[in-house]
């Protein structure tokens, strides 16, 4: 490669990270700035942060709004993962014709929109009382085509001969399933982890429909209710943004190189 | 083989527990997915306010209305700029980006991936709030126009019609292009690594390699994240919503947008908004069909 190209090459990939970065960076700077300093373009650290956070927690309740994100989204991925990955691994192990007919007619799934079940959902979900509860939060997400796919996938890597040795020494189908195959697939848990936290966490639409009760509500809605209002605190608008953004990018950057390993194998 | 009778129920035993290990999934599939779907079809043919509901006459008046719905049409058309424009630019972006960090000469390899894959860790409001305050007539995008002597006065992005859908576009480009790029980095690891040096001792250049082998060899892939992206932007409610309110006057409102508003926002007609969200079902189908049929074709 000529000179002339590599660094074509590298400047171009530095100007994609520059714009990929520089959204976020300036999230982070705004957030410790007062309003009219954000306005006026101040890209450094400021002194405003514990002020904003004070006049974000006078605006919204956003305690309650972290507290409801985190319990329906740890709740959800905790039985999403046991569900997708039992199934995952029942597909694949135990497959017989019926059961791949069954799983091609669950790919199929994955082309419903969700605005196509939104309102038949919301009309079931009402009449069952499960408006502003966590249950009515998860069963619409819990088990998706793209996980059982992901599990299914990663079973098939799963040596047979641990399962026959097993099976002989009298373990049951169920303590082959959490006591061998969890353990050996910690990475492609992993990702389906940060897949489905993120996911869950992320969630708009479905807790926008069923979350009616203001108690109730996740922080994408808490934050996306801060700019309902006429006049906008930018630095108190970027922090909101920011704790909103907090969890996952935790949970993504803990994950991350599990995140690709399980792309990698769902692709496959 | 003496004892046939006890194998059979050991495999029937065997065949039970299989059923057992996948059916709490696939009965949440099918009464979350299937069951609301043939209920919103056949919702689809009432008509009336809130839960007050009756038979729609005539029995197709709520897909005529779609036609004479000009929202409708418009935030069909509004989507469609979306799909068409969005997503080829997000897919040759992220193949260029891939390709590019697949070098093995290249240096700091992860941290750019780490970098341009960044945006994904956002949640759809919070970028699409982030996006509404940069591109905001006070923002910094406008500041630093009005700066640099670009613009004499500032823009009013997000309350043109044109500009306002180009912003959601450029916040798509934004929050997707990383994630489509880790699918083809993924792809291109399955790629043996001596095919791309082998080519280059043949002396064929960069862009030769990238039409001859990497977009040749990622196909099953390229096909993948097409449907996922067509699926996604067909489906798009969060930009719609949190980036411009589908405004100005329902200019960049998207179809999911609009069925919401229809539903739960104004006094809800579920049998109307059930209809407009089949066509978006149909049109998902058809989609994903047709692009099947192009990736098969090529072969």
């Amino acid at each position: 490669m000529t000179k002339g190209k590599k660094f074509l090459m590298y400047a171009f990939l530095i100007l994609m990270s520059i714009i990929s970065v520089f959204p976020l960076l300036w999230m982070v700077m705004a957030a410790t700035n007062k309003s009219v300093d954000v306005t006026r373009g101040r890209l450094l650290p400021g002194t405003y942060l514990i002020e904003n956070f004070k006049n974000l927690l006078a605006a919204q309740d956003v305690g309650s709004a972290m507290l409801n994100s985190f319990k329906y989204s740890i709740i959800l991925t905790f039985v999403s993962l046991i569900i997708c990955s039992l199934a995952g691994y029942g597909f694949e192990i135990f497959h017989d014709k019926a059961k791949d007919a069954v799983m091609s007619v669950i790919l199929l799934a994955m082309m419903v929109p969700f605005v196509a079940t939104m309102i038949p959902l919301f009309r079931m979900f009402s009449s069952a009382h499960l408006l502003n509860t966590t249950v009515g939060f998860l069963l619409p997400t819990v088990s998706t085509p793209f996980l059982i796919m992901m599990f299914r996938q990663s079973a098939r890597s799963f040596p047979h001969d641990i399962i026959e040795a097993a099976r002989i020494d009298g373990l049951s189908e169920i303590r082959i399933f959490f006591q061998m195959f969890i353990p050996t697939m910690r990475s492609t848990y992993a990702a389906a982890m940060t897949i489905t936290f993120m996911n869950a966490w992320n969630n708009y639409l479905w807790p926008k429909v069923i979350m009616t009760d203001a108690k109730s509500q996740t922080m994408p809605m808490v934050v996306a209710n801060l700019t309902q209002g006429y006049v906008t605190d930018y630095g108190m608008l970027m922090l909101a943004v920011l704790i909103c953004t907090l969890p996952t990018a935790i949970v993504f950057f803990c994950l991350q190189k599990s995140f690709a390993e399980g792309i990698t194998g769902a692709v496959k | 083989m003496s004892k046939p009778s006890s194998k059979m129920s050991l495999d029937k035993k065997h065949n039970m527990t299989g059923w057992a290990f996948l059916t709490p999934a696939a009965l949440l599939i099918f009464l979350m997915s299937f069951v609301p779907m043939i209920q919103a079809f056949l919702l689809s043919f009432k008509m009336g306010k809130g839960n007050n509901l009756s038979t729609a006459d005539p029995i197709f008046a709520n897909y005529t209305r779609m036609f004479t719905d000009t929202v409708f049409t418009q935030s069909i058309k509004n989507t469609f700029f979306y799909l068409i424009i969005q997503v080829p630019i997000m897919l040759v972006l992220a193949l260029i980006l891939a390709s590019i960090l697949n070098n093995r000469q290249l240096r700091f390899k992860g941290l750019f991936r780490t970098m341009i894959f960044l945006p994904c860790a956002t949640s759809l409001v919070a970028y699409a709030i982030i996006f509404r305050t940069l591109f905001a007539n006070d923002g910094l995008v406008n500041l630093a126009l009005v700066n640099l002597g670009i613009l004499k006065t500032p823009y009013a992005f997000l309350t043109h019609a044109t500009s306002a859908k180009i912003i959601i576009i450029i916040g798509l480009l934004w929050r997707w292009t990383g994630y489509n790029m880790v699918f083809y980095l993924s792809g291109l690891q399955n790629i043996e690594y001596s095919v791309y040096e082998a080519a280059k001792i043949d002396g064929a250049s960069p862009i030769q390699t990238f039409f001859k082998i990497t977009v040749p060899l990622l196909k099953p892939t390229i096909l993948l994240t097409a449907i996922m992206s067509t699926n996604g932007t067909l489906q798009l409610f969060d930009e719609s919503v949190n980036l411009t309110d589908g405004g100005p006057a329902n200019a960049s409102i998207t179809m999911s947008h609009y069925i919401y508003n229809m539903s739960f926002k104004y006094v809800p007609t579920f049998g109307y908004a059930a209809a407009m969200s089949f066509l978006i079902l149909i049109l998902v189908a058809v989609l994903a069909f047709i692009q099947m049929k192009v990736g098969d074709k090529r072969d």
